[in-house]
């Protein structure tokens, strides 16, 4: 069960509809992005920065903090707003999304970005690389989660097999995975493209606690997170993955849940129609861009 | 150049005619097909085309095998993932087994623009390149394009396509002919030559060589549409001056300049060789084609340049 009472939970609720208007406004600016994925994992990671994560964002290399390996590289444009909002780096960063010498590339970048705790972009390989750092966690004994999140269509990537059965086989308990189960990837809906099947089963199978749950609803994300730490005993049990029922583009009323909003092209009134949608204030303000 | 058809159109129109030929093609795709364009291949024969999901890995793999049950596979997915993610599967399965794999790589070095360094296959070529046997190919325009799509499919062996997606000024007209291994000379000139490979590079080149002869200095320009095997034999009859400047959208390590840096050690000694290039200590990095080809120094003035310099 959730801890969280009936005010946090709306906290949350106002912070991802924040965090959808400034994605939104981040790749509308631009004109072109990974709009749909970016929005599916914005609940997630609302919850995971402003409840779950040891963090010091004015210490983004500090030794003892949680990670976030976003396997998903391609929704970085989300976790950048997440950052900015978390005072990171400042919010005009978001306007240089994908242009020339930018610090914010459209697949997340450890060496350009603070507060990003790995490089990815190549689907299938941030898993590995969350299972490595939840082991030297562990090498270690040092305590703290590492946490991931991969997509459905990722999910097709064998290298997610491997992982799968390596975190198992070493019990890094210390590493919490989501799966954005928005059900689509770029040629369509993955059940037709390449059918997951029983992806709690499959999970399972490869020795990993799993279960499914409505990646846009906090009490039931949070309960099933308060559940994977408490187990938590690295060497000892099982890791966790949590997947999440999602809708991709949640929050954009120009793409939610079409099939063709992996990376599409969008413009400011749409941009200013998603905002009066969501109920948000427009963070991008003439004044920040006069700025640029 | 608006009106011109996108190249990968023509891709997949050369793949259709080459069906209806009665050539036992599968298009292969690795949820990319929509960027590929091959769902009109897809909707037209159905049968004939395959969605692996997200998996390069099993996408080389399934066309190995695919090839050895006697079909011609086309498997395509952006340069990064088909060279660097299953590297091994055509090395190995398809091109160790002397099998008939055509691999295409879309989204050739910068052209990758707004994926960013993660998707910029600047080593792909290299990594090509020491496949033994392998025919590689970076065809500048539409009628290359076609043609060498068609070269691959009626010639037995491995290919590697570098495909652009988009749109490309024309070069040829649609009734050029093309042979497997020759290059093309665009245009002569006594100074100095320019060996150019892809649209982007061999547009900048013929920009460079107009530029050139403005001042007074006369460039051949060479389009090299064939990395392997490389046509040395146009390439060395056609540089009178000795200076030949390289053009790739690619890191100049290990592909067009090495390999003519190569032939001019080995059958040339004396020529004066200067790479343009991706510099050998850069990734690939996020922005538009135009910032990033000026970024990694591809432009035509560039190219210029390096021109002049072998001049002095
Ligand atoms: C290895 C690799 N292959 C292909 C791609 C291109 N690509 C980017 S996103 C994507 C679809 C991913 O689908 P999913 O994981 O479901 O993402 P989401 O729906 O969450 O956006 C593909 C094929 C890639 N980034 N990496
Ligand atoms: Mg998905």
């Amino acid at each position: 069960m959730s801890s969280m009472n009936r005010e946090e939970i709306a906290a949350l609720e106002r912070k991802a509809r924040e965090i959808r208007g400034l994605t939104i406004e981040e790749i509308g600016y631009l004109g072109v992005g990974h709009i749909g994925g970016s929005l599916s994992i914005v609940d997630i990671l609302v919850l995971l920065y402003h409840k779950h994560m040891k963090i010091d964002p004015t210490n983004p290399t500090w030794a003892e903090r949680d990670m976030l390996v976003l396997s998903k590289g391609h929704a970085g444009p989300a976790l950048y707003a997440t950052l900015a909002d978390k005072g990171y780096f400042p919010l005009d960063w978001l306007l240089t999304l994908n242009r020339g010498g930018t610090k914010l590339p459209s697949h997340c970048d450890r060496t350009k970005t603070p507060g990003i705790d790995m490089t990815t972009g190549s689907l299938g390989q941030g898993l590995s690389a969350a299972a490595g750092l939840a082991l030297a966690r562990a090498i270690d004994k040092k305590p703290g989660f590492i946490y991931c999140i991969i997509g459905d269509g990722e999910s097709n990537e064998g290298q997610v097999w491997e992982t799968a059965m390596f975190a198992s086989h070493k019990r890094l308990s210390n590493l919490i995975a989501f799966a954005d189960w928005n059900g689509m990837q770029i040629d369509g809906l993955t059940k037709d493209v390449m059918d997951m099947e029983d992806i709690v089963a499959k999970w399972r199978a490869f020795g990993w606690h799993a279960q499914m749950v409505d990646g846009h609803d906090f009490a039931a994300m949070d309960a099933a997170i308060e559940e994977a730490k408490r187990r938590a005993a690295p060497g000892i049990e099982k890791p966790t993955i949590i997947i999440l029922r999602t809708i991709k583009g949640k929050g954009a009323p120009f793409c939610e849940g079409q099939v063709t909003n992996h990376n599409m092209n969008f413009c400011i009134a749409q941009v200013k129609e998603a905002l009066v949608a969501l109920d948000v204030p427009a963070h991008i303000t003439p004044e920040l861009l006069r700025a640029q | 150049m608006a009106d011109q058809k996108e190249m990968r159109e023509v891709y997949v129109e050369t793949l259709m005619s080459l069906v209806e030929e009665g050539k036992d093609i599968i298009v292969l795709e690795a949820d990319l097909m929509r960027a590929t364009g091959t769902t009109a291949f897809a909707k037209k024969y159905p049968e004939r085309a395959i969605n692996v999901g997200v998996a390069e890995a099993d996408l080389v793999g399934v066309a190995s095998g695919l090839s050895a049950g006697g079909k011609i596979p086309f498997a395509a997915t952006f340069g990064c993932f088909a060279s660097r993610r299953a590297y091994d599967q055509f090395f190995l399965s398809a091109n160790y087994a002397h099998l008939n794999v055509k691999l295409v790589g879309t989204d050739p070095g910068v052209t990758a623009a707004y994926n960013g360094g993660t998707h910029m296959p600047f080593e792909d070529l290299t990594l090509m390149r020491v496949i033994p046997n392998l025919t590689i190919a970076e065809p500048p325009d539409a009628a290359s394009l076609a043609a060498v799509t068609r070269i691959a499919a009626e010639t037995d062996g491995c290919f590697y396509l570098r495909l652009q997606r988009k749109a490309a000024p024309q070069i040829y007209p649609d009734d050029e002919t093309f042979e497997l291994g020759r290059a093309k000379v665009l245009r002569r000139g006594k100074d100095v030559t320019l060996v150019a490979l892809g649209t982007v590079m061999v547009n900048e080149a013929l920009k460079a060589a107009a530029s050139l002869a403005e001042e007074g200095i006369e460039a051949t320009v060479i389009d090299a549409i064939w990395l392997a095997p490389l046509d040395e034999a146009t390439i060395l009859a056609n540089s009178p001056s000795g200076r030949i400047v390289t053009c790739e959208n690619h890191r100049v390590t290990g592909a067009l300049g090495s390999a003519v840096a190569e032939l001019i050690a080995e059958k040339a000694p004396g020529m004066r060789l200067a790479r343009i290039g991706v510099a050998a200590n850069l990734f690939g990095e996020v922005g538009t084609l135009e910032w990033l080809a000026e970024r990694f120094e591809l432009t035509a003035p560039h190219i210029a340049e390096a021109a002049r310099k072998l001049m002095w």
